[in-house]
């Protein structure tokens, strides 16, 4: 149905009233494994309205990506095995349905982007062919020439020049920023409720990443899809999101409105990403404040808050004892036992690395 | 693209050049010419006879010299004279090209018709009772020689219907001929299978963990599309190169099985005249085997151009 | 959902997991870790360790001279005095079988190591100082790889003479022109290792760092490679024989056992067919069982 598109562009980006299309309920995505038992996702809870672009944020192997793989079913199994929690898609808990409602899911009403286009499109398939896929799979009332034209169609949906050449070519014969495009065009060609962007600008070229951001904000308030946005860059979150929560160690350590996020940050990891982001204007005289230390083992975590080994304000209770994760503002909710010293502001201790 | 077979095709020459120098310094290692083992196997040594010989042969002019006319004389078609039948070797080698060729397309096939399938079911099937299995009746097919296992064929054959099945004559029909061929076929093919089913699987196991496997999964694609569509093309490369080693694995089986099975073909010729130390033709049909694989490893490279867009476009 | 079973690895997945200490292998002895991940490659290891001790205690697990004949007893059906019967000229199949392993596996284990020996000389001169010498020995392999196995070993066999020696390095040629493309390669990867680059720093030669620090760092392949091969070399030995160029008379080979008049001898003595079959099928059998699991263990990712 080529008219789709118009109609769907109508609809007004969400307000803060409008339904939950998704929402997540202490999910529990482990990994049973020789070396025990690792908790990649623990009792990550959020929701998602219609036309919201939520981020979700930190550090390479804090559970982010696997939590994007829980809500699709695809996380690798074995290992992997989805132990607890709901994910349900307008009231529907996708972890309680079979296989092939599964699949009719996926590519559907939620589809993914992924980080590495060049690896992520089959390289013997033409772009067409793959975005075309996507539509037959799901839209078996469409004639071959309608999807044909359909592909075509969200080739220039999201501006890559000369559509129907570029549909008969084959991913290498693409840029990355065009593959990506490509990507987000076979993504977004059924129309899905939710859109999963899992870090789609970090293979790509400082130059390309802006373009890219901007054409999926664009889209989604043209087509009113929901965004979850997995990125370890704060930069991004700034420019995109309404709402953020920071994973730690498979765990939500943080989440907030944007804005109160980056006006006061109540978790010592937050502060510490921020410290993270390069400014491009001081790069010569300011190193970039980096978090000592690595993303603990997630089968060995210690018993208080898993942040503590690295953690400049941990205390003797931080390393014993897990910080509650609870509302300290309306909205804006934080694990952690100095969230109150944090908000205060008073004297925030320094971070390693600065000063 | 004509680059690329520009440059293949110059880097087959090079190998078939190195390959006739190879050879020609191979047989002219052994202990005594030609002349020699021809008098040797008479016992008689006439010195004015020899000498008429060794000038014949040209074994009388520099190695170089020698060299240059060999690769000349076979441009030029000659294959020289076998002096165990007294004849031009060409009319021996020519009624045995299509016995062989015959035997080697039914091996070709009976083992990819077999070997591509149960690959990619072990593949998908993977770590299950049916893989299992399927590894292990690979890797039993890869340790049964081909000679023995076309003995227990034949012997099979004995306890069940009586008779012996080896070659006696030419085949008339396609029918007979298939009666004939298809089981040294079998004996050749099933080695080979068990080659083409591991490489079909590694190959299909390793497209399997890619990423954009990931991307059809996350799009909605079915078990089916998955594996035929977008894994089984891209795994199907590796596995048309394996065709190319394929050719000089069949050539290793028609050689013992020719010999089993009675076939006059071109393998069981090659053995004879080692055997019989009738060198000129030894020479020419190595030489003959390897421009057969060169060659086949050309047009496989060829044809995975055709296969892959990545090499297609590439210029 | 419980049925599914997903074959993607994300990237994101794959650091979790290394981030998260899953990654154990490595851990025990080398041969704890085969037996209790590779169970088909104990089997393997068995049969291997099986034949080799057969091989070495031939004169006592022997009941006659293998070479011992007896017009009396030729075509002797298996049973009675010969376990498993008597070839033509009256010898005793067992104990042929027996002497057989001694061939097999001495043909099998020597063209083995002095083809991975050669090929990984020549592949790590090739790879590590690279220039001409690299681009000659490239194009040798390419002609070597080109002929059939067998063909090569055939012409080899031919030329060189029928002896037991002349089979062992017939069988070896065609084993180094894979050994050294192999070890060219994980050459070319090593060498750009810092820890090379470290030893030149150090001062020391060109040479020594190629033998002290490359060579050992593509052991692995080898190790891998020699255990593939050993199969294919024992089977490359059984077929020159059966075709009569491999191994001369009387030496018991199995190989041999089979040629000359096996296709009659389907017919009328089967025993002379099967058991010596049987033992090469075997021992080939092991090392390629073996061979699969020294690959898992020493290669991370599967290879074809």
């Amino acid at each position: 149905m080529p008219g789709e598109t118009a109609t769907l562009a109508a609809t007004e980006p969400a307000a803060k009233a409008a339904p939950a299309v998704l929402e997540v309920e202490g999910l529990k995505t482990w990994f049973f494994t020789r070396g025990g038992i690792v908790r990649a996702v623990d009792d990550v809870s959020f929701s998602l309205s219609e036309g919201e672009t939520l981020a979700i944020v930190g550090e390479s192997g804090c559970g982010k990506s696997i939590t994007a793989l829980s809500i699709l079913g695809l996380v690798p199994s074995p290992p992997g095995r989805i132990v607890g929690g709901a994910v349900r898609l307008r009231g529907t808990d996708l972890l309680r349905v079979d296989e092939e409602a599964m699949r009719r899911v996926r590519g559907n009403e939620i589809s993914m982007i992924f980080q590495e286009p060049m690896t992520s499109l089959n390289p013997v398939l033409t772009i067409g062919a793959q975005i075309e896929e996507a539509l037959t799979l799901h839209q078996t009332a469409l004639s071959r020439a309608e999807v044909r034209a359909r592909a075509v169609e969200m080739l220039q949906l999201v501006r890559i020049p000369e559509p129907e050449r570029r549909a008969k070519e084959y991913p290498h014969q693409l840029s990355g920023g065009m593959r990506q495009r490509a990507m987000i065009a076979m993504a977004l060609s059924c129309n899905p409720r939710v859109l999963i962007a899992d870090e789609p600008t970090t293979a790509l070229d400082v130059t390309i990443q802006a373009q890219i951001l901007e054409l999926i904000l664009d889209l989604q308030r043209r087509l009113g899809t929901a965004v979850i946005l997995i990125t370890h860059d704060l930069g991004v979150v700034a420019e995109t999101a309404q709402r953020v929560i920071v994973m730690y160690a498979g765990r939500k350590v943080e989440e907030a409105e944007v804005f109160a996020l980056f006006e006061q940050p109540l978790h010592p990891y937050t502060r510490g990403l921020m410290g993270s982001i390069p400014h491009l204007v001081d790069e010569t005289t300011e190193r970039l404040a980096e978090i000592p230390g690595m993303v603990p083992a997630l089968n060995a975590l210690p018993p208080g808050c898993a942040f503590a080994p690295r953690c400049t304000m941990a205390t003797d209770r931080c390393r014993a004892e897990m910080p509650p994760y609870r509302e300290w503002q309306a909205g804006h909710f934080s694990a952690c036992w100095h969230a109150e010293a944090l908000m205060t502001g008073r004297s925030p201790p320094p971070l390693a690395g600065e000063g | 693209m004509p680059a690329y077979i520009a440059r293949r095709f110059m880097l087959m020459l090079l190998t078939l050049f190195g390959m006739s120098v190879l050879i020609f310094v191979l047989l002219r290692l052994m202990p005594g010419n030609v002349a020699d083992i021809l008098f040797d196997a008479s016992g008689f040594i006439d010195p004015a006879e020899r000498a008429r010989i060794e000038e014949e042969l040209g074994l009388d002019q520099p190695v170089v010299t020698q060299y240059v006319q060999w690769i000349g004389a076979l441009l030029r078609g000659d294959l020289g004279f076998s002096y165990v039948s007294e004849r031009p070797a060409i009319e021996e080698i020519l009624p045995r090209i299509p016995v062989t060729a015959q035997l080697a397309a039914w091996s070709l096939l009976f083992s990819v018709v077999l070997g591509v399938p149960l690959g990619v079911i072990s593949a998908v099937r993977q770590n299950t009772g049916l893989d299992y299995a399927l590894r292990l009746v690979s890797l039993s097919g890869l340790s049964l020689p081909s000679f023995w296992l076309g003995l227990l064929i034949l012997m099979a054959f004995v306890q069940w219907f009586g008779f012996i099945p080896i070659y006696t004559e030419t085949p008339a029909t396609p029918w007979d001929g298939f009666l004939i061929y298809a089981l040294p076929a079998l004996a050749v093919g099933f080695r080979s299978s068990a080659l083409i089913m591991r490489l079909t699987r590694s190959s299909m196991l390793e497209v399997l963990r890619q990423d954009f496997i990931r991307t059809a999964r996350a799009k909605g694609a079915t078990e089916q599309t998955m594996n035929y569509r977008h894994a089984l093309r891209n795994a199907v490369l590796p596995v048309v190169t394996i065709i190319g080693i394929e050719a000089a694995f069949l050539i290793g089986g028609l050689i013992v099985t020719e010999t089993v099975f009675n076939i006059p073909g071109l393998a069981r010729f090659l053995v004879e005249a080692i055997l019989w130390r009738d060198y000129p033709i030894v020479q020419n049909l190595v030489m003959l085997i390897a421009v057969v694989v060169v060659a086949v490893n050309f047009l496989v490279d060829m044809l995975y151009a055709v296969l892959d867009p990545r090499i297609r476009y590439a210029d | 959902m419980a049925t599914m079973r997903t074959l993607v690895q994300p990237v994101d997945h794959a650091v979790e997991l290394s981030r998260a200490g899953a990654n154990v292998t490595g851990s025990g002895s080398a041969l704890l870790h085969l037996a209790g991940r590779h169970p088909l490659g104990l089997i393997g290891l068995v049969i291997v360790v099986v034949f080799v001790l057969v091989a070495a205690f031939a004169p006592l697990l022997a009941t006659h001279d293998p070479l011992a004949t007896n017009a009396a007893t030729s075509l002797a059906a298996p049973g009675g005095q010969h376990m498993l019967g008597a070839d033509f000229m009256g010898r005793d199949l067992w104990s042929r079988i027996i002497y057989g392993a001694r061939i097999s596996l001495a043909v099998g284990i020597a063209s083995t190591v002095v083809g991975c020996v050669i090929g990984a000389a020549v592949g790590l001169v090739s790879g590590y100082w690279g220039g001409w010498v690299d681009l000659v020995v490239q194009r040798v392999n390419d002609v070597l790889q080109a002929l059939p196995l067998l063909v090569l070993a055939l012409v080899m066999a031919a030329s060189l003479g029928p002896s037991l020696t002349n089979t062992i390095i017939a069988i070896s040629i065609p084993v180094v022109p894979h050994v050294a493309r192999v070890i060219r390669a994980s050459t070319l990867s090593v060498r750009e290792m810092p820890f090379v680059e470290a030893a030149r720093a150090e001062g020391m030669g060109e040479l020594q760092i190629a033998l002290r620090h490359v060579l050992p760092n593509t052991l692995a392949p080898v190790i891998v490679l020699a255990t593939a091969q050993l199969g294919s070399a024992i089977l490359t030995e059984a077929s020159l024989s059966f075709l009569g160029l491999g191994i001369p008379e009387p030496y018991p080979s199995w190989g041999r056992m089979l040629s000359e008049s096996a296709a009659e001898y389907v017919r009328t003595a089967p025993w002379l067919v099967i058991f010596p079959g049987l033992a090469i099928s075997l021992v080939i059998f092991g090392t390629n069982l073996l061979g699969d699991a020294v690959r898992d263990v020493l290669d991370p990712r599967e290879r074809s």
